[in-house]
């Protein structure tokens, strides 16, 4: 594999539950390279937003533990570092931007007051110089008279206005990597266009990369260059936007690509679905899960199925069942 | 528009110049400021075994106008016409037994279902409201329901917490179905669902459809989902319809500029066939302070907004069964020219 900006090796993260531990994130690996943007799709409850709160080392605590794997950062294991170091790198050379901009923002503050804390928090600039920095900041997301807005409260603006906020907060010390958690979902669509074409204009302004973390597989192929699909906790594909939406290999893939309705599709003509539905975290099997949807009972049930590259940077897993090789 | 329909061929449901206004109270006694004008003045038609969708962005009115139908709301104005009924201001006793013939289906079934209810109980409430056959017999209409949702025969002593949510929907249509209805309110019924579990829940609302005969007013936010499943797709911007058409002919020819930004806006799941997006200066105005015009032009800062004060927007035919806005904002000036020049001046 080629040396990436982030490196994910066999990354497993757990939650302690009232039925012991659970697997959210099992052995999950894929990597970003510089100045590339890289989705990461699933449905819920897939382990998308958990692998990338691993990565900042945002998870809830005390249930939710990394534990096993490598996260490297250009080279530098995340998890092996100082707490002091990792808040350095969140922030400064990662910058989160969460789904839910009212959650995420601090109601009682003033935006200006936010952003000028995660400036100072990384430059050794003065509080003045650094209001002005976030003054800049908020004129660069596109928001209107940036000068006042500085001082209002994050309720006084509306969602779209809130998560350009977000943005601007996350971009403010000029990370390499951004990872953007569901950052569109919550909006509506010619918002979301608005936020989408952001965050690809700061893309290449600042030639960052981003991770992207979305349900919507419409957004990836319009977003992003390579994809990454998981399915119940483990990566069953994943390669280039193009190879992957034009030759899906994996039978999850596929499903997921046909299941969508399509403005060109007959009307009222039957969808195609998936089966079943995710098994319950505690219940996976440690082989191939999609097999345990479709209530198949291959032997891939239980021995975990290999990666295999299929094509230059194409992998998916290869259960016998769900890929025909 | 309604002395045009024939009494004997009269839709299933008919809405009228419908608004639906909430009161804003401010300063220490609580007076009326002012009003919210969620739904303002809305038309609109449904015919037996058909399908109209509604569009728009979350706030232009399109669940409130949903909620008004049903009159789980008292409409401001306007009329509801039910099965030639006039229902906009019947009382709920008379109301009740006609509610057997429109039921509605929420967004969010882990909201709308009463967690204390097993399923059972939840199913057979609304027989139980219209005093339909005995408890026998109700356990077996419970049965039948849950297969034809396609849930198994067990859930019925389960409670909704057991239920994922794709589940939960199917629950939701089962209690709806329950009284043997005409029409179905839909509000946004699979935006809360992943993929996958959505096809599965379209795919049987349409089964439901083509073997009960359904009408559906399908609101939802996602263009493509309602394109699916719609006849007719009509859209909402912040109160007011600005656009109405066969769906086909929506998405193969939309007048509207409205219309024509939310489906460039969607992302299309197909890498390198990007098309354009047109990105829409800022956001939905407020419904407390519209604008005195076209609510759109004023949000594309339009040169011509001052045109559209005081003009009468409600949609007009551009062509057979397709209706938009006479609206010099957001029309070609060729469409807009025909529709002018078609109004007789009275």
């Amino acid at each position: 594999m080629s040396k990436g900006l982030l490196e994910i090796h066999d990354l497993v993260t757990s939650f302690k539950t009232d039925s012991g531990w659970v697997r959210a994130v099992d052995k999950v690996s894929f990597s970003v390279d510089a100045g590339k943007s890289v989705g990461l799709v699933g449905e819920s409850g897939c382990g998308k937003t958990v692998t990338a709160m691993s990565i900042v080392d945002l998870l809830p605590k005390p249930s939710g533990h990394v534990l096993e794997g490598e996260i490297l950062l250009k080279g530098e294991d995340l998890r092996t570092v100082s707490d002091s170091r990792l808040r350095k790198v969140r922030g400064g050379e990662v910058g989160v931007i969460f789904q839910e901009p009212m959650t995420a923002l601090n109601p009682v503050h003033r935006i200006g007051k936010q952003l000028v804390e995660v400036i100072r928090l990384h430059k050794r600039i003065g509080a003045r110089k650094a209001l002005q920095v976030a003054i800049e900041w908020l004129e660069k997301v596109g928001i209107p008279d940036p000068a006042s807005r500085v001082m209002a409260y994050p309720h006084q603006l509306s969602g779209g206005m809130r998560q350009r906020v977000m943005i601007a907060m996350a971009l403010c010390c000029e990370p390499e990597l951004v990872i953007a958690d569901e950052p569109t979902t919550a909006l509506d669509v010619t918002v979301q266009a608005q936020i989408l074409e952001l965050l690809e204009q700061m893309r290449r302004d600042l030639g960052m990369s981003v991770l992207l973390i979305t349900h919507d597989l419409g957004v990836i192929a319009e977003q992003c260059e390579e994809v990454v699909v998981m399915y119940a906790g483990r990566v069953v594909e994943k390669g280039a936007v193009e190879d992957v939406f034009k030759n899906p290999a994996h039978a999850y893939t596929k499903g997921l690509l046909n299941s969508i309705p399509r403005l060109e599709n007959e009307r009222k003509s039957e969808l195609n679905t998936i089966p079943g539905q995710v098994a319950s975290i505690a219940d996976f099997v440690s082989g191939c899960r999609f097999c345990q949807r479709m209530g198949r009972r291959s032997t891939m049930i239980h021995r975990r199925p290999p990666y295999v590259e299929i094509a230059d940077g194409h992998w998916v897993e290869a259960c016998r069942e769900c890929y025909e090789g | 528009m309604s002395n045009q329909i024939s009494k004997k061929n009269r839709p299933l449901l008919e809405v009228n110049n419908l608004k639906q206004y909430f009161p804003v109270k401010g300063g220490v006694f609580g007076r009326k400021v002012g009003d919210v004008k969620a739904v303002d003045g809305v038309s609109l038609k449904i015919g037996k075994g058909e399908t109209l969708g509604l569009v728009g962005e979350s706030g232009c009115g399109k669940s409130t106008l949903g909620k008004s139908i049903v009159r789980l709301l008292k409409p401001t104005a306007g009329s509801i016409h039910f099965q030639g009924n006039d229902i906009t201001h019947m009382a709920q006793p008379a109301l009740r037994p006609l509610r057997q013939d429109f039921q509605m289906v929420f967004q969010d079934p882990a909201e709308s279902l009463d967690s204390r209810m097993n399923v059972n109980e939840l199913v057979a409430e609304p027989l139980i409201i219209q005093h339909m056959g005995n408890a026998r017999q109700r356990r077996e209409r419970v049965a039948e329901l849950l297969d034809k949702v396609g849930l198994p025969k067990s859930a019925a002593q389960k409670f909704p917490f057991e239920f994922s949510g794709g589940q939960r929907q199917r629950i939701g249509i089962a209690r709806a179905l329950a009284v043997n209805p005409d029409l179905l309110i839909l509000d946004e019924p699979v935006s809360a669902l992943d993929v996958s579990v959505q096809a599965q829940v379209i795919n049987l609302l349409l089964e439901l459809q083509r073997e009960l005969g359904l009408s559906y007013l399908f609101i939802a936010h996602d263009l493509a989902v309602v394109k699916h499943v719609s006849d007719r797709v009509a859209v909402m911007y912040l109160g007011k319809l600005v656009e109405e058409a066969p769906a086909d002919e929506l998405y193969e020819d939309p007048k509207h500029a409205y219309t024509k930004a939310l489906f460039t806006a969607i992302p299309v799941p197909d890498p390198g066939n990007q098309r354009k997006r047109t990105i829409l200066e800022g956001e939905v105005p407020s419904p407390i302070n519209p604008p005195a015009g076209s609510a759109f032009g004023s949000r594309i800062n339009h040169p011509d907004y001052e045109k559209t004060i005081g003009v009468d927007l409600t949609p007009v035919e551009v062509s057979p069964g397709h209706l938009v806005a006479p609206d010099v904002c957001c029309l070609e000036p060729e469409v807009y020219a025909g529709l002018t020049k078609e109004e007789p001046s009275e």
